[in-house]
């Protein structure tokens, strides 16, 4: 994704039609698939636990509403929920402030060494996180960090910092040198025209990164299941998992669990899809 | 320097650059901008660089030296025993199963969702009333978190649950299977929840990379008489060539190291038989849980070589023309 690309995507509007009836049954076939199993926890939520015993897959009759009160007024989901938040924000605020440094300099600035460097960061994207796991858990303990918001954040920006710097290279190498040098003229120095126009410029790329990085954040599991001990910091994902094994029997209490933490991601999603997509697309094109 | 001076020589170097004219006393200020320029190179680049080296790289290097340890964890490690660790797990058949997990999960979903992802995107390819609406549903998946996802399909899939009512009242309940609990059927039910929660991905993907296809071409080949499957065939894949290596370079990386799903569905009971172990899920479990931290970070390191040396090759055969310069050196 380049900057003129997102400055003409706007303008690309043509008129949409009424397609086949093949492409509607397909798109609805797999949108069914997507969204069924689902609407089936979310639905169940609402249905008591002798309905799920009587009937599996049935619907709710009656509607019972209290399971999701019972979660929601327990202050745990809520705890769980601040913790993710917390540590979500954290990471997408740090990976942007370290990430779009970096990729300003690797974009704008003419020096020895700066391929290197460039490579030196997407050396990263090979590295499996999961593989790091157990030495990062022996150096987080070193350093006395287990258990705190820091043992999440700072390994979850490391690590998203590759992609990060992938995606918004090319978009800041696509911002004309005209206006650069026009900065220049008018007395700016490298680093005003970086914070006044670079900055404001970037805003869509930013957004998209930090959308990623919030996504990623969000929903990870194996990282704050190693280093996260203590219940009161747990995160939504760890939360749900615990509740799942703990209440086996309580079939609606799990469902509505579960339903509720998916809220957050499906909602933030709705909102930021074209962003997701876009960093998507600016990721393979890079 | 004050703001003057320092505007000054900005406005001196836009001038430099602008009409190639080279002030009297430009060797000075020239020193005193490279100088100005590597501080501010490396005051930009230190954080992230620290940070990343810090906890991406560095921790990989103290797993290769920790794997030759026989180490429980407490105090500094001090009984070597060389390769030992890693000779143990290539012994251990549990290990051997989690491999093959691995292989089938990373075959598998190339095999699956590639065809399908690239059936289903060709003929979404063109613009209809909802499609972002479908677009929107059918990413869903993609964005719920794994545990999510995987307590939802252990809920779905458990014993006498909705799947298996479902397949009975539709007259098909002699293929109900323990699903999570017959040992060899497990992976396959991880194969089938992993590629529900992915195919999304790839089709948005390649929808995404056929949206970058010129209509000129495409029209040019109809006008010519061309088939929509020649069409197809001939021009739109080609162009989506980039698009389907990434993502399958994305998939392989995944599968290899893939975690959340299967701890969350398997239950420990049938990982310890060996029947649903990932390399990831056994390193965790021997390594953090049975405290083994010696062996588990030699299985930390085969799960690293393999998936890097997996990325190398993908690099240098299959991607080298798409992500030019990043590892392999420039090409043209």
């Amino acid at each position: 994704m380049s900057a003129t690309e997102v400055l003409s995507a706007s303008k690309r509007r043509r008129p949409v039609h009424w397609s086949s009836p093949l492409t509607y049954a397909l798109a609805l076939a797999i949108a069914a698939v997507s969204i069924v199993p689902v609407l089936y926890v979310v639905l169940g939520g609402f249905r008591d636990t002798a309905q799920l015993n009587a009937d599996p897959a049935g619907l709710p009759d009656p509607w019972v509403p209290s399971t999701y009160g019972r979660v929601l007024s327990q202050g745990r989901f809520w705890a769980q929920a601040l913790n993710s938040a917390v540590i979500a924000l954290g990471t997408t605020l740090c990976v942007i402030a370290l990430g779009v440094c970096a990729a300003f300099v690797l974009a704008r600035y003419t020096f020895r060494g700066r391929e290197v460097l460039y490579t030196f960061f997407t050396l990263g994207l090979l590295f499996p996180a999961g593989a790091a796991i157990l030495p990062l858990y022996l150096m987080l303990r070193d350093m006395d960090l287990i258990n705190s918001y820091y043992a999440v954040i700072l390994p979850q920006v490391a690590f998203q910092l590759p992609v990060t710097i992938v995606i918004l290279r090319p978009f800041l190498l696509a911002i004309p040198t005209e206006l650069e040098d026009a900065a220049y003229i008018d007395g700016s120095s490298r680093l005003g025209f970086f914070w006044r126009i670079l900055l404001p410029l970037s805003g869509p790329a930013l957004v998209t990164v930090g959308v990623l990085a919030f996504v990623t954040s969000w929903n990870a599991f194996l990282l704050p299941l190693l280093v996260l001990n203590d219940a009161n910091l747990h995160t939504l994902p760890l939360g749900v998992q615990n509740f799942s094994t703990q209440y086996t029997s309580d079939t609606a209490g799990i469902l509505a669990f579960t339903s509720l933490a998916m809220l957050p991601a499906l909602l933030f999603f709705t909102l930021a899809e074209r962003r997701i997509v876009g960093g998507l697309q600016g990721a393979v094109k890079g | 320097m004050t703001q003057t001076s320092q505007s000054l020589g900005s406005a001196n170097r836009a001038g430099a650059r602008l009409a190639g004219h080279r002030s009297a006393n430009g060797s000075s200020s020239r020193a005193a901008r490279t100088r100005r320029k590597w501080y501010e190179i490396i005051g930009l680049t230190t954080p992230a660089i620290v940070v990343y080296t810090m906890f991406v790289l560095v921790p990989m290097g103290f797993a290769v030296y920790y794997s030759l340890y026989r180490w429980r964890g407490v105090g500094p490690p001090t009984e070597f025993v060389g390769w030992r660790n890693y000779l143990v797990a290539f012994e251990d058949p549990i290990f051997r199963d989690a491999l093959w997990n691995n292989l089938i999960i990373v075959v598998g979903s190339l095999l699956v969702q590639g065809p399908i992802a690239i059936g289903v995107a060709l003929l979404l390819n063109r613009r209809f009333r909802g499609r972002a609406f479908f677009r929107l549903l059918m990413f869903v998946p993609y964005v719920l978190a794994e545990v999510t996802v995987g307590i939802m399909w252990r809920l779905i899939l458990t014993r006498d649950g909705s799947a298996d009512a479902l397949l009975k009242s539709l007259g098909l309940g002699n293929l109900v299977q323990g699903w999570l609990s017959d040992l060899p059927v497990i992976i396959w039910t991880l194969l089938f929840i992993l590629t529900w929660k992915y195919v999304g991905f790839a089709i948005i993907l390649f929808l995404a990379g056929l949206s970058n296809v010129p209509h000129e071409l495409t029209e040019a080949a109809a006008i010519d008489g061309a088939s929509w499957w020649q069409i197809q065939r001939h021009i739109t894949l080609p162009l989506l060539g980039p698009t389907i290596r990434i993502w399958m370079f994305l998939s392989v990386i995944g599968s290899l190291q893939v975690f959340d799903v299967i701890w969350v569905v398997a239950a420990p009971s049938t990982r310890s038989l060996g029947a649903a172990n990932t390399m990831a899920t056994y390193m965790v479990d021997n390594g953090f849980f049975a405290r083994l931290w010696g062996y588990g970070n030699a299985v930390a390191v085969i799960l690293f070589v393999i998936s890097f040396v997996a990325a190398l090759v993908f690099q240098r055969f299959v991607l080298r023309r798409d992500i030019q310069g990043a590892l392999t050196g420039r090409v043209g």
